[in-house]
């Protein structure tokens, strides 16, 4: 008979450990904790900002003062006391950066910990990569040979000191400030986050990606990251995350904002590898987030996401699809295990006439996780001839963790097709037997099975970050992927 | 005054009215106050996020029917399914109307929920089953509990077979210039035991009607319950139909609605399983127009290893009418080896028609097979090519294509003569002839 049974399986992943749970001792600059205007002004002062920006923020955190926490998702969890978190916190020897040799080498110790190392991916990777951390923007590689293109590619900080035209025309478009409640916190306490500008008919000739880590004890990340196409321009932006280990639940509350101008083609992909908590379910990371995407005319818009941490997460990465033939395209793979909660899925807009949207979004969950899948569709009625195809998929590994999907479709136009599917399974044992029968063990036959599964979404992230997704699988699901 | 006070207010006369000694005395006035607390479901609950009851609301109807009003059976007998030998239990107003009914006591028991309240030999059927599944959360069943007074009672015993299907029949006659009707149906299936029930509201004239239903369905071991609801009415109609099923082990329990008129029609349709190898089965068929609008929110609860459920929902939707599904497959994480099948397929015909589905699975089992499906389209250009080039017109054309379309209902539809009538109904609905009998 077989040694390694599914209850083994389930056996190590309970007692597997977070391995990004180290914290690196830097020494840095954080606010007392609680949120009030003078904070808000005090981060803007902070960053530099100008007057426009700073009355900005505090429009929304008036707005946010009003607004009420959103409890609709299918998440439990003690709500976080907005009183007792830092809203800024910098590494200390800040900084500016002009070349990577300069950056604090503790620093550069913990992203080779976690797996970026920011010189060697310079080289073999052709990647360039914003780092932050703590909320603070701390390293930017690669920014000459981009500015050669026109493409601008910095902190959002920077970009409101540089660029401030441009920020000032999009940021807040697809996300108004009054969007929702961690919408408008985000807006009147980020701290830093990437901005991206292609200009007009340019093909960003490499992937640009930031990474994202918390590291203080008792703050919060908010970060913002602006992406703005151009005129048939094309970019493809990547996103990574982690964080210690900490028995307190930490806040994430960040806001993507994509716009994809006419003929634009931006694609967007996160491994979102926060700390789930342990495996009492204690500590880890909330991760609330909105992400939205606006296409105009013929643009497309692609989210990616590949999600293994948190403690709960609350994300829905979106596509308005405004102009007249655009595309929007959503990718998921969301993996629970011990008690983590994911509520996640998309929202699909169609406005424009002929516009078309996929979903594909694959659940797997395991402990005594819960996995959901929350998605809107939704088909206006100046929308002809637009279409949509939904499909997910979800894995139960154990009797202890739940599957739910709750997709809501609406139609207000004749000439729309929406297609929705849904499964729900286990790895059956007829798959495993197969697998058995031809000299493949069970071990190795689960991590066939589930790897198979996430394939269709797996492949959809550009090559190295496929890798880095399947490593990330591992660590979540470990013994079942090879 | 807003409806709500008015029914508050006017729950003492109603007291007084019938028996306040009655046996369920106790539960009616408790669910007035559970009523008052609840009140009408809004938008905002997200089980009515797309059906908002203030249009119907807002009429002041009248709550006390009047005494027995009589109507000719020559008027209202093309609404019998009359080519076949059934049990009837007419109600007109609300109130029971001996004359046009035909109930039985022979072997199995079809007539009133008012004699059933008040006979000492139904006590024991009263104490076990009455307002048990009926979720107590909801206002609308609350407020059908506090009112409750008559309907139909349906009680088959162990080992009995139904000789003949029985029609429950609501007429509405609009001698009130606005009427709110609450019926309140019971049935019990006892252990390997079978019915057949067809079930029809209908209003006569065009003064508004606002039908708030509750039946509570009760399926004991292997017995088969088949329950059928035309919904064909008038659109100054409404009807709120809430209905609840219980089904014990081997039990089989199908609920077959077909929704081809009113103004606003909201199915709460839900089943429990409470023992192993049941099968639950929902099926619908919706055609509208104009400003109609149907809502159904299915349920289906497994909470036992080794269950069954089907759901299948079809609908056509023309000019401005909204249809809504809301169907939910909750599987607890005892109830291994679970299949449950959910599909809804939509057709729009007209710019205007909305659509708003929300197919919903909640999993807590692992060895469970689920799966749902959920589509938006149009008819397939080349089958109407095809048609057409066979000299068949458009009109006919599009009519068969919806016919087929909504056929995979129809088919397991077990009384012929239903099944004609239903038929009859679709081609009437889609104006045309279809020629062919089933």
């Amino acid at each position: 008979m077989n040694k390694f049974t599914e209850d083994d399986l389930r056996e190590e992943l309970k007692t597997k450990e977070y391995e990004y749970g180290f914290y690196t001792d830097i020494e840095s600059d954080t606010f007392p904790v609680g949120l009030n205007e003078d904070i808000v002004r005090a981060i803007s002062k902070k960053k530099e900002e100008p007057e426009w920006m700073t009355e900005w923020r505090l429009e929304a955190f008036r707005v946010w003062e009003q607004m009420e926490e959103p409890d609709w998702a299918n998440v439990h969890y003690e709500k976080p006391n907005f009183q007792d978190i830092s809203y800024y916190s910098a590494p200390n020897k800040k900084p500016k950066y002009d070349s990577i040799d300069d950056v604090d080498p503790e620093l550069l110790d913990t992203f080779k910990r976690l797996g970026i190392s920011l010189d060697e991916q310079k080289k073999l990777a052709g990647v360039a990569v914003d780092v932050v951390m703590d909320s603070v923007s701390v390293t930017t590689t690669f920014k000459k040979t981009l500015a050669e293109k026109g493409i601008i590619f910095c902190s959002i900080s920077e970009a409101i000191k540089e660029h401030p035209e441009l920020v000032k025309k999009h940021l807040g478009t697809v996300v108004p400030q009054k969007d929702n409640f961690y919408a408008a916190l985000n807006s009147a306490v980020f701290s830093d986050g990437s901005f991206c500008y292609i200009p007009k008919g340019v093909k960003c000739p490499m992937e640009l990606s930031t990474y994202f880590r918390i590291n203080q004890a008792g703050t919060g990340q908010f970060e913002r990251t602006l992406v703005v196409a151009d005129e048939g321009s094309y970019v493809s932006y990547l996103e990574g995350c982690t964080a210690p280990s900490r028995d307190e639940n930490q806040l994430h509350a960040a806001v993507v904002e994509l716009i994809a101008l006419d003929d634009a083609e931006i694609k967007y992909s996160t491994v979102q590898n926060w700390y789930p908590g342990n495996a009492e379910g204690k500590g880890g990371v909330f991760n609330f987030v909105t992400k939205r995407g606006l296409c105009e005319d013929r643009a497309k818009i692609s989210w990616t996401q590949v999600e293994t941490g948190s403690a709960v997460t609350w994300k829905y990465p979106s596509c308005i699809l405004k102009g007249d033939y655009s595309i929007g395209e959503f990718y998921s793979i969301a993996v629970t295990n011990n008690y983590q909660q994911a509520d996640t899925g998309t929202k699909m807009i169609h406005l424009g006439k002929n516009t078309k949207s996929t979903i594909i979004s694959k659940g797997i969950s395991a402990g005594k996780s819960q996995n959901s899948y929350r998605g809107l569709v939704q088909i206006n009625s100046r929308a002809e001839n637009a279409r949509n195809f939904s499909q997910c998929d979800s894995l139960l590994m154990g009797n202890e963790c739940g599957a739910h999907t709750f997709p809501y479709i609406e139609t207000k136009n004749k000439s729309a097709k929406v297609e929705h599917e849904a499964t729900t399974s286990k790895i059956g044992e007829d798959q495993i037997f197969y697998c058995n029968q031809r000299g493949i063990d069970t071990e190795k036959a689960i991590a066939l099975i589930v790897n198979g599964f996430s394939k269709e979404v797996l492949n959809k992230l550009p090559m190295e970050f496929a890798v880095e997704a399947q490593k990330l699988l591992e660590i979540s699901l470990e013994g079942s992927v090879g | 005054m807003e409806l709500k006070d008015k029914l508050i207010s006017s729950f003492f006369a109603f007291e007084d009215q019938i028996d306040v000694n009655n046996q369920i005395h106790q539960l009616r006035t408790k669910a007035i106050k559970d009523f008052e607390t609840i009140g009408f479901p809004n938008k905002k609950e997200e089980d009515w996020k797309y059906t908002s009851l203030n249009s119907v609301l807002k009429e002041d109807y009248s709550i006390f029917p009047k005494e027995e009003n009589t109507i000719d059976y020559k008027d209202v007998k093309k609404y019998f399914i009359h080519d076949i030998d059934t049990y009837s239990i007419v109600f007109i107003d609300g109130i029971y109307s001996s004359h046009l009914s035909n109930t039985t006591h022979d072997k199995i028991d079809a007539c009133l929920m008012s004699s059933a309240l008040h006979h000492e030999k139904y006590k024991a059927v009263i104490d076990n089953y009455f307002n048990k599944i009926a979720p107590q959360d909801s206002g609308l069943n609350a407020l059908n509990t506090a009112f409750s007074r008559e309907g139909a009672f349906i009680y088959i015993p162990k080992n009995t077979l139904a000789d003949r299907p029985i029609q429950i029949l609501n007429f509405s006659t609009g001698n009130e210039s606005a009427l709110m009707l609450q019926p309140r149906n019971l049935i019990v299936v006892g252990e390997n035991s079978q019915v057949q029930i067809i079930e029809r509201h209908q209003s006569l004239t065009e003064n508004p009607v606002l039908t708030n239903s509750v039946t509570e369905i009760y399926a004991e071991k292997r017995a088969q319950v088949d329950y059928y609801k035309i919904q064909n009415d008038k659109t100054s109609a409404s009807l709120i139909d809430n209905t609840y099923v219980e089904q014990k082990q081997e039990s089989f329990c199908s609920i077959h609605t077909f929704s081809f008129g009113g103004k606003l029609v909201r199915n709460n349709l839900q089943f429990f399983q409470r023992g192993e190898r049941i099968d639950s089965t929902m099926k619908g068929i919706t055609i509208i127009e104009g400003k109609q609008h149907v809502d159904h929110n299915t349920l289906v609860h497994h909470a036992v290893p080794n269950c069954e459920s089907h759901q299948d929902y079809k609908g056509i939707f023309d000019d401005k009418a909204v249809g809504v599904f809301n169907g939910k497959v909750v599987v607890e994480k005892e109830a291994q080896k679970t299949n449950a099948f959910q599909s809804n397929n939509n057709i729009l015909v007209s710019d205007k028609a909305t659509i708003n589905a929300k197919p919903q699975l909640e999993i807590f089992a692992d060895d469970v097979k689920c799966s749902h499906g959920c589509t938006i389209g149009q008819l397939d250009e080349d089958a109407m090519f095809y048609l057409k080039s066979r000299g068949i017109p458009a009109k006919e054309a599009r009519a068969l294509l919806m016919y087929a379309f909504a056929n995979n209902v129809l088919e397991s539809v077990k009384i012929p003569e239903l099944k004609k009538r239903i038929n009859k109904l679709i081609a009437n609905k889609l104006n045309v002839s279809l020629g062919f009998d089933l």
